[in-house]
């Protein structure tokens, strides 16, 4: 079972669906219990950085989801769910993260050419590092996936497995261990992205 | 390199597709839900949902529909059609909406937009304008384009922008229906020098249209188009394949 994390933010019903329709069971839950109770992890987020952060430890949440990452359990982050996995955001302000991934989140805005648009939002190609992403076995290099954001998380190279060009190489996906993360919205990607989830079901615990 | 979107609109009242007419390998072309998992499963890259019903019991089918179709189909969804409070962001979203229309809902009270922008995103906020040529200018048009607001529509867009639109649709009355193509001037007069993505609207006839669109106008990023597709005159795998071959970045989705 995965266990998506509510806490407030954004509409998890599509993510739900998307998995279910995959074949894999999935539960909408903010309960630590459930939580650690499940096989894997996904953190959704949409919205902003600072409120999404706050509404997680607001819950304590914060604290259930670092636990289980540290104890080998496979978690992904999607979208803003990606960025809280990081250091630190300084989206409007500085704010801390859940520091599972070093590195930080940073304006797109600051690295490509004045002209393009903001947010970057659509489809738009992977394309992979030389760092293996198991979450990526059954998909192409250069499969199209379905991102909206405004903020991309840099300083973290090492971890990188997927950037996409848009006036600029934006990570796109990274993995350090058993802590998965996607900018971009699987479950909004069509095929490509429900191979994604589906592989994510099929990763190993540390 | 970011692909220009296509979106297929679907306007649906009392829970039928309006238009859907004749469409080979599908048995009811008027069912939203089977209309909209058939064009998700040809490359269509997102997908509108218009609300065209006035009754009550036509809104709560509505409803229904929306959340068999969020269950079914993986590409984002937008949804319009009588949006015009915060409570209508939330009941739309709640079904599994990614994307709210605003158009004639708002004329009256436009800070509905930098409210929902607030509570749900930018990316959340589609602001939609049904645009006609008046007298040389370009007025905004509400009540299903048929009435004249009187302003114009340069100023109408920007205000929405500024007021956290995420995205914008450019309808034009004036090419609505007559399959000539889009309306390239009016794109261009219009959004020529937005920040925010552009989705044109109205005028598609062929696939050729769609290219001149997207060759022209740099800054369109996305073709809005109804009956062309729900007709069959236009297949969307073919006018990927199209598009590309005219350098056009596109997704390529296999079917």
């Amino acid at each position: 079972m995965i266990a998506i994390i509510d806490y407030g933010v954004g509409n998890l019903f599509s993510l739900k669906s998307s998995l279910e329709s995959c074949g894999i069971e999935a539960k909408v839950t903010g309960d630590p219990r459930e939580i650690r109770a499940a096989d894997r992890i996904i953190l959704p987020g949409v919205g902003a950085f600072e409120d999404a952060i706050a509404k997680l430890r607001a819950d304590g949440l914060d604290k259930v989801v670092v636990e289980q990452a540290q104890e080998g359990k496979p978690l992904m982050g999607i979208c803003l769910g990606m960025q809280l996995l990081f250091d630190v955001s300084h989206e409007f302000g500085l704010h801390k993260g859940l520091g599972l991934i070093p590195g930080d989140c940073v304006p797109i805005a600051d690295v490509i050419p004045a002209g393009l648009k903001i947010p970057h939002v659509g489809w738009n190609a992977l394309r992979f590092t030389q760092k293996y992403s198991p979450i990526f076995k059954d998909v192409k290099d250069g499969d199209s996936v379905y991102f909206v954001h405004s903020y991309y998380c840099a300083n973290c190279e090492k971890d990188v497995t997927a950037v996409t060009e848009y006036g600029a190489d934006l990570t796109a996906s990274v993995r350090r261990g058993n802590v998965f993360g996607c900018q971009f919205h699987p479950e909004k990607s069509g095929p490509v992205g429900m191979k994604i989830l589906k592989a994510f079901d099929e990763v190993q615990g540390a | 390199m970011i692909a220009k979107r296509i979106i297929p609109c679907m306007d649906v009242k009392n829970g039928r597709v309006v238009k859907g007419v004749n469409f080979e390998g599908l048995n009811d072309v008027a069912s939203p839900v089977d209309l909209a998992k058939f064009y998700s499963e040809n490359g269509a890259d997102e997908l509108v949902f218009y609300d065209i019903t006035a009754s009550v019991e036509g809104r709560k089918i509505f409803t229904d529909i929306l959340v068999e179709a969020a269950k079914q189909i993986f590409i984002p969804l937008t949804v319009g059609g009588g949006i015009s409070t915060l409570e209508d962001f939330d009941r739309v979203l709640k079904c599994g909406a990614d994307k709210v229309s605003v158009n004639s809902g708002v004329i009256k009270d436009p800070n509905i937009i930098y409210d929902a922008a607030k509570r749900y995103g930018s990316q959340c906020v589609v602001f939609s304008a049904d645009v006609k040529r008046v007298d040389g200018t370009f007025h905004v048009f509400r009540g299903g384009g048929k009435i004249d607001t009187g302003m114009d529509a340069y100023e109408w867009i920007h205000r929405g922008v500024e007021l956290g639109a995420g995205e914008i649709v450019l309808n034009s009355i004036d090419t609505d229906g007559v399959k000539g193509g889009f309306d390239l001037e009016m794109l261009d007069n219009i959004c020529g020098d937005l920040s925010i993505p552009i989705i044109a609207s109205g005028g598609a006839g062929c696939i050729e249209d769609f290219v001149t669109l997207f060759k022209e106008l740099p800054c369109v990023d996305a073709g809005l188009a109804a009956s062309v597709f729900h007709f069959g005159e236009v297949k969307i795998p073919e006018l990927k394949k199209v598009l590309k071959a005219n350098g056009i970045p596109v997704r390529e989705v296999e079917v």
